[in-house]
C-alpha cells in the first residue's frame, strides 16, 4: 500500500508540474504574441460589387427585390484608418487601437545592406496594444517620442548591422533614401520580428513609404482575449474588413502548445494508472488475506455495504495521502522547475523554465488519480462484498 | 406457526445440499429442531454428518435449499440478505472453533465491534459494556491487548464476550472449545453456559466433546444428515 500511495503522489507531483510547464510556455507564448502583434488585427477587404433585379406584382404589391454578387473586388489595407479606428473603439471589449503603416524597405548601414520591414506607428496608441514599452532592452522611448527621424530597432536586426542607440542609418525604399537615428533597440524574443521591424513615426513611414493615406492594417488590443475572436467576426461584418484573432493568427504553434500538453498528461497519467494497479493487487490480496474478518463481520451483522465501504475506505484514505502529498510535491517541484535556467530564443524569449501557476492543473491531477484510485478499489470491494459468510466460515471449519 | 415463548428458534423440515454435479452432497435431509431459552443444547454427531451445516443454516449465514426457520416467532429462511443480516444483528451472537478474533484490534474493540454496527448504546456505554463482558469473562485486566497479544483460551474468552454483546436471544456455538486444551475447555464452556443461563438466552453448540455434551440441557445426535 505504502508503493501504491507513493505512486499516487509522484503521478499527481508530475501532472501538475509536467502541466504547469506546457502552459506556463503556452501562455508565455500568447503573452509574447498579444505584446508584439495585438490580439486582433484589422486588415484588407472584398468590396462587393452588387446588380439588384427587381419584379414588381401588379399595383406595387408583392414586390421582390434580389441581389446577386458578381463580382468582388478586393482592396488592400485600410482606406480610411482614423473612421475604421473610431468605429473599432466603441466595441465594449476594445481597449486600444494603432494604426500601422508597413512596407518594405532597405537598410543600409556601414557593415552592410539587407532588407527589413518599417512600421510606421503613433507610439502611444501602439504602447495601448502592445508590450513595446517593456521590450526596450537599450536606449529610452522618449528619445524616439522627442525625434522625428528617431527609430526602434530589433535585437537581431541591430546585432547584424551592428547597430547601437545613437547610431543612424539610411532606408531606402521607392526610389528615395532617408537617414534614421536608433533611439531604441527593442527584442520580443519573436526572432522573425527582431530580425526585420523597424519601428518610425506614422508620418515619416508615410513618406519613406510613400502612403500618404489608409494604413497596412490596424492593431487592436481587447480587454478579455479569449473573446477575441467573437469581437474579430462582430469587428468584420460591421466594418467589412477582414480581420485576425491571435487564436486564428497562431493556430498551429497553438495546436502544437495544446497536443504537448495533452500528450504530457496522457504520459504522466500512466504513472497514476499503474499506481491504481498496484492498488488494485494490494486490495484483492488484502481481500484474499481477511476472508475471515470479513465473515466474522458479516456474522456479527455488517451487511455487504458496510465490507465493501471497509476497502473502499482504505483505498479513499490513501487517495486522499496520495493527493494531498501529490499537491505539495507538484508545487515544490513546478517552483524548483521554474528556477531551472533555460535560454530559449526564436518564437519567445526565456532564460528559465516558464511554468503556469493553476488550480486547474491540481483539480485535474486529483480527479484523474481519483478514478483510477477508485476504480481500482470498488472492485476488490465489490469482491469482499459479495463473499458468503457461510461459504467462509465452513471452509475454515475444515 | 406454533411455537412457545420460550422458544428463541425454530426450523422445520431443512434440506440443503453441497457442492456441484457428481460432487453434490445432501448434507441436511429434513432436519427440524428447536431451541429454547436459558437452555444449552448440543448436536453431537460424526465429522460431516451436518452439524455445522445445520449451525450455519439457524444462524442464517447460508441459505435452505428446503424448510423453514423462524427466530422469535418471525419466518427468517429465504428472505432477503438485508433481513437477514439484520436479524444477525440483533438475535445472534457466535462463537467460532477458530475464534475469529479482528487481531489487529484489542480486545474491548473486538467486543465493541457488534455493539457499533447494531447502535443500540453511545459510545460511552458500548464501552462500558465491553469492559463489563470482559469481565464477566476474566479478561477486564486485558481489555486493551491486542488479539495477537492474548493465549488461544483468552481469544475464545473474548470471542464468547462478543458473541454476548448485543444481548443476543441466541448464542450459536460451533465447536467453541475444539481448539483448547481440557482446562480452557471447561472454563469456556462455563462462562458461555453460565452467563446465557443468566441472561436467559439460548445456547445451541456444536461439539465433538462428550465431556461438554454431557453438561448440556439437552443433547441431540445428528447421523447422515438428519437427527436419530
Amino acid at each position: 500500500m505504502a508503493m501504491s500511495l507513493m505512486g499516487i503522489v509522484f503521478g499527481v507531483g508530475f501532472f501538475i508540474v509536467t502541466q504547469a510547464q506546457t502552459s506556463g510556455f503556452e501562455q508565455f507564448f500568447i503573452k509574447t504574441i498579444l505584446g508584439t502583434n495585438g490580439a486582433i488585427r484589422i486588415q484588407d477587404r472584398f468590396q462587393p460589387t452588387l446588380f439588384t433585379m427587381q419584379s414588381e406584382g401588379s399595383g406595387g404589391q408583392g414586390s421582390v427585390a434580389i441581389e446577386t454578387e458578381s463580382n468582388r473586388k478586393y482592396i488592400e489595407g485600410v482606406e480610411d484608418p482614423v473612421r475604421v479606428s473610431e468605429a473599432v473603439r466603441k466595441f465594449a471589449n476594445v481597449s486600444g487601437v494603432s494604426i500601422v503603416v508597413q512596407g518594405l524597405v532597405t537598410l543600409v548601414t556601414n557593415v552592410k545592406t539587407e532588407d527589413a520591414r518599417a512600421y510606421g506607428i503613433n507610439l502611444d496608441d501602439h504602447l495601448a496594444v502592445s508590450d513595446l514599452g517593456a521590450q526596450i532592452i537599450r536606449g529610452s522611448l522618449s528619445d524616439f517620442r522627442e525625434t522625428p527621424n528617431g527609430s526602434l530597432v530589433g535585437s537581431v536586426l541591430a546585432l547584424h548591422q551592428n547597430l547601437r542607440v545613437g547610431d543612424s542609418y539610411m532606408l531606402q525604399s521607392g526610389g528615395q533614401a532617408r537617414r534614421y537615428r536608433v533611439s531604441a533597440i527593442y527584442e520580443t524574443g519573436v526572432s522573425d520580428i527582431d530580425r526585420v521591424r523597424i519601428y518610425l513615426h506614422l508620418s515619416e513611414a508615410r513618406s519613406l513609404l510613400q502612403k500618404p493615406i489608409g494604413a497596412s492594417f490596424l492593431q487592436v488590443n481587447v480587454f478579455d482575449r479569449e473573446r477575441a475572436p467573437e469581437d474579430a467576426e462582430r469587428i468584420q461584418s460591421v466594418i467589412g474588413h477582414s480581420t485576425a484573432p491571435w487564436q486564428r493568427r497562431e493556430k498551429t504553434w497553438l495546436a502544437v502548445f495544446s497536443a504537448l500538453r495533452f500528450s504530457s498528461a496522457i504520459t504522466v497519467s500512466t504513472i497514476i494508472l499503474i499506481s491504481g494497479l498496484g492498488m488494485f493487487n494490494t486490495l484483492a490480496m488484502l481481500v484474499i488475506e481477511k476472508t475471515k474478518d470479513i465473515a466474522i463481520l458479516r456474522s456479527m451483522g455488517y451487511t455487504r455495504n458496510d465490507i465493501a465501504r471497509i476497502f473502499l475506505w482504505q483505498g479513499v484514505l490513501v487517495l486522499i495521502g496520495g493527493i494531498v502529498l501529490g499537491w505539495l510535491f507538484g508545487a515544490l517541484a513546478t517552483y524548483g522547475v521554474s528556477k531551472v535556467p533555460i535560454r530559449i530564443r526564436g518564437i519567445f524569449t526565456t532564460d528559465s523554465f516558464v511554468v503556469a501557476w493553476s488550480w486547474e492543473h491540481y483539480v485535474v491531477a486529483a480527479l484523474t488519480a481519483s478514478v483510477v484510485v477508485l476504480a481500482a478499489s470498488w472492485i476488490p470491494a465489490r469482491r469482499a462484498a459479495r463473499l458468503e459468510p457461510g461459504d467462509v466460515v465452513r471452509g475454515t471449519a475444515q | 406457526m406454533s411455537t412457545s415463548t420460550a422458544t428463541v428458534i425454530r426450523c422445520e423440515n431443512l434440506h440443503r445440499h453441497l457442492g456441484r454435479d457428481e460432487g453434490r452432497v445432501h448434507v441436511l435431509r429434513g432436519v427440524s429442531f428447536e431451541a429454547e431459552r436459558g437452555k444449552v443444547c448440543a448436536i453431537v454427531g460424526p465429522s460431516g454428518c451436518g452439524k455445522s451445516t445445520l449451525l450455519y443454516q439457524l444462524g442464517l449465514l447460508d441459505q435452505p435449499d428446503d424448510g423453514r426457520i423462524w427466530i422469535d416467532g418471525e419466518l427468517m429462511s429465504n428472505t432477503s440478505d438485508e433481513l437477514r443480516t439484520a436479524a444477525r444483528s440483533r438475535h445472534i451472537g457466535f462463537v467460532f472453533q477458530f475464534h475469529f478474533l479482528m487481531l489487529e484490534f484489542t480486545a474491548l474493540e473486538n467486543v465493541m465491534m457488534p455493539m457499533r454496527k447494531l447502535g443500540r448504546l453511545t459510545p460511552e456505554a458500548m464501552e462500558t459494556r465491553g469492559r463489563q463482558l470482559l469481565e464477566s469473562v476474566g479478561l477486564g485486566a486485558k481489555s486493551h491487548r491486542l488479539g495477537t497479544q492474548l493465549s488461544g483460551g483468552e481469544q475464545q474468552r473474548v470471542a464468547v464476550a462478543r458473541a454476548l454483546a448485543n444481548e443476543p436471544s441466541l448464542i450459536l456455538a460451533d465447536e467453541p472449545t475444539g481448539n483448547l486444551d481440557a482446562a480452557n475447555s471447561a472454563l469456556v464452556f462455563d462462562l458461555l453456559a453460565s452467563l446465557a443461563r443468566e441472561n436467559n438466552q439460548a445456547v445451541v453448540l456444536v461439539t465433538h466433546n462428550p465431556e461438554i455434551a454431557q453438561r448440556c440441557d439437552r443433547v441431540r445426535a445428528m447421523k447422515d444428515g438428519v437427527f436419530v
